[in-house]
């Protein structure tokens, strides 16, 4: 597998980078080297990449029961009517008409579908962490941003609420949150990711249908997965390329 | 069919957005029609050449009061020119309308330094204001009313690719957005250039008439004349380009038509193809037409005129309208629609776009207190 690029988008970087190096040398005065380990010190230490996250929805084990919704709002307060994630419901009819629908409600518990379905499966949907973000590129102040270790993120503290980047983004990731009045969406649950947790979606979902991954790890089971099985992503043609890959997705799905 | 993601049941950009390229169009266009005075030397249009440049200037200065009444966060605004993420065809505004509002600055103070000369020999607090504003130099002869006028001149070219570059930009924004059927297209810059024309010459002939009927004044014939045929071919060419983008799409019959066909037919029927094109196009397009290319008596060809422009000022509000909430209204997911109706004492409803709106006339006013912008006018006999 190819090393993904690490490198963060974030303006600022390049003057962390610069302060950080400071720090550093300022630091060796004080401390006796290697008194500090770091978790970047102890990865190269054994050798191995730094991870590059990614996620996996296998829709044929998803069955739609919205536990992954509910830990989210749970994990991340998400304020009502805004959604970081969901799971769209997608019901073919005798007469090949496609009908969708999501389970809004508190509850967040499908209605009942009415009439004959001659076939019907579950979507969960999540901001896709796109490598090319167009979220990330139409930010006027670059609060959007990826992280090194590819998780695209919002500076709640630096966004202006313009509301650019949710018309850029092709897939009704992002919102503005009605509390706070800036940009938000899914962040991997990146203070969990922080800690060596997976996502909370990933976590409470009772039929693994949520996959979250290392792709600079060839052995995570996200890699083996992927290399075993055919996978699609959304809207491909769009050049985001994004990083949440759709096991036997139909093709129904946009 | 009529799924929308859960996300996008509730409008992000709502009336605000769409009175920003609406105002910004009125400068970009006020602006064009005092640079053809300044720097096309069409010296007919010299009735409406200051009002045109005041205009222009006032309706800068609130252009964005409506992104700052948008905005979640307003007192962060100047994020955008403290970190510009220049990857964004947002980051641009910050500097242009610097630029601009400073190129205009300067120039309305080059064009009107006579007046502003004038009015501080006088005595009172308007006097003393003039007086700073000439920073205190208040000599004026021959060769500094040349330098004067060779500076105006050149800051009005100079303005003239500002001006385009303010209102294009925000024609670019809309049209690089690839996530957005409704928008993407490269045509959305040029379309926005000649309605911001349209709108700009539309708004001068309509406040000129009134104006000019409530003063008592003689209307300056060969300037509306002037007007009316500008107006007339800006139009065309507007509405021609506004309907080759959806023409193209609609005969194309591509996988976005089946939805934006929708979008037509389902949501903008009325603001769109009825009052945008059948009755706010048509009908000017006829009233202009038969003034440009037949002589009628003037007080009904100036009806006409005045009618044709106060429609035209309503159809790029609904070509706005159209545009900014129409391509929300259209799902991602390309399975449905959302509804959008703004309300009326809402932080973003109608009632501060019309104040909004009204703030630049009522400053006109003001400017015309202190510096006459009809110096020329003259009573009707």
């Amino acid at each position: 597998m190819k090393t993904r690029n690490r490198k963060s988008d974030r303006p600022d970087e390049s003057r962390r980078h610069l302060l950080k190096l400071l720090a550093a040398g300022s630091g060796l005065l004080v401390f006796p080297l290697g008194s500090l380990p770091t978790r970047a010190s102890a990865a190269d230490g054994t050798g191995e990449r730094p991870p590059y996250w990614a996620y996996a929805v296998d829709t044929t084990r998803c069955m739609g029961c919205c536990a992954c919704m509910r830990a989210c709002r749970d994990e991340n307060g998400v304020p009502k009517g805004v959604f970081r994630t969901w799971v769209e419901r997608y019901r073919i009819d005798l007469d090949d008409e496609v009908h969708v629908d999501v389970a809004m409600h508190d509850d967040f518990v499908f209605a009942p579908a009415p009439g004959d379905v001659a076939r019907a499966f579950f979507v969960p949907k999540l901001c896709n962490h796109c490598e090319k973000s167009v979220c990330n590129q139409v930010c006027p102040v670059g609060a959007a941003y990826r992280t090194a270790d590819g998780v695209v993120l919002v500076d709640a503290e630096h966004c202006i609420g313009c509301g650019y980047c949710v018309q850029a983004c092709p897939y009704g990731s992002r919102f503005i949150n009605p509390e706070s009045h800036v940009a938000d969406k899914c962040t991997f649950c990146y203070h969990r990711l922080a800690r060596g947790l997976a996502p909370a979606c990933v976590l409470t979902c009772p039929r693994e249908a949520r996959l979250f991954g290392d792709l600079n790890d060839p052995q995570s089971k996200l890699s083996v997965l992927l290399r075993q099985r055919p996978y699609r992503l959304l809207k491909p043609e769009l050049g985001t390329h994004p990083k949440c890959y759709y096991l036997g997705l139909d093709r129904e799905v946009v | 069919m009529d799924f929308v993601f859960p996300n996008e049941l509730n409008v992000t950009w709502t009336v605000m957005i769409v009175l920003y390229p609406y105002i910004t169009g009125l400068v970009a266009g006020a602006f064009i029609v005092s640079s053809l005075y300044h720097v096309f030397s069409r010296t007919e249009l010299k009735a409406v050449a200051r009002f045109s440049l005041a205009s222009a200037f006032v309706f800068l200065l609130f252009a964005p009061l409506p992104l700052l009444m948008h905005l979640g966060q307003p007192q962060r605004a100047f994020n955008i020119m403290i970190t510009p993420n220049f990857a964004s065809a947002m980051a641009g505004f910050g500097f242009i309308y610097t630029a601009y509002l400073l190129v205009l600055v300067l120039e309305i103070w080059f064009v009107m330094r006579s007046s502003f000369i004038e009015r501080a020999r006088c005595r009172g607090g308007v006097a003393a204001l003039c007086r700073l504003i000439l920073l205190g130099n208040l000599h004026e002869d021959e060769g500094t009313r040349r330098a004067d006028h060779k500076i105006a001149r050149f800051l009005a070219g100079v303005g003239i690719p500002l001006a385009c570059l303010l209102h294009g930009y925000v024609g670019f924004l809309f049209g690089s957005l690839k996530a957005n059927p409704w928008w993407s297209t490269p045509l959305m810059f040029v379309i926005f250039i000649f309605s911001a024309i349209v709108s700009g010459i539309a708004v001068l002939i309509f406040h000129y008439m009134v104006v000019a009927r409530l003063n008592g004044w003689k209307l300056d014939q060969p300037c509306i004349r002037s007007l009316t045929g500008y107006l007339w071919g800006f139009m065309i060419i507007a509405v021609a380009l506004e309907l080759l983008e959806v023409l193209s799409i609609a005969y194309k019959q591509t996988e976005e038509w089946e939805v934006l066909g929708m979008l037509i037919r389902r949501k903008l029927w009325i603001s769109y193809v009825i009052l945008q094109y059948l009755v706010f196009s048509l009908i000017p397009f006829l009233l202009l037409g038969i003034n440009t290319l037949f002589k009628l008596r003037d007080r009904l060809a100036n009806a006409m005129i005045w009618i044709a422009a106060t429609m035209l000022l309503v159809q790029v509000l609904l070509m706005r309208w159209n545009v900014v909430v129409g391509g929300q209204l259209v799902s991602k997911s390309m399975r449905g629609f959302t509804d959008y109706l703004p309300g009326v004492w809402e932080k973003e409803g109608l009632a501060v776009a019309a104040a909004i709106f009204t703030l630049p006339f009522c400053i006109l006013w003001l400017f015309n207190k202190i510096v006459p912008l009809f110096p020329e006018a003259k009573p009707r006999t």
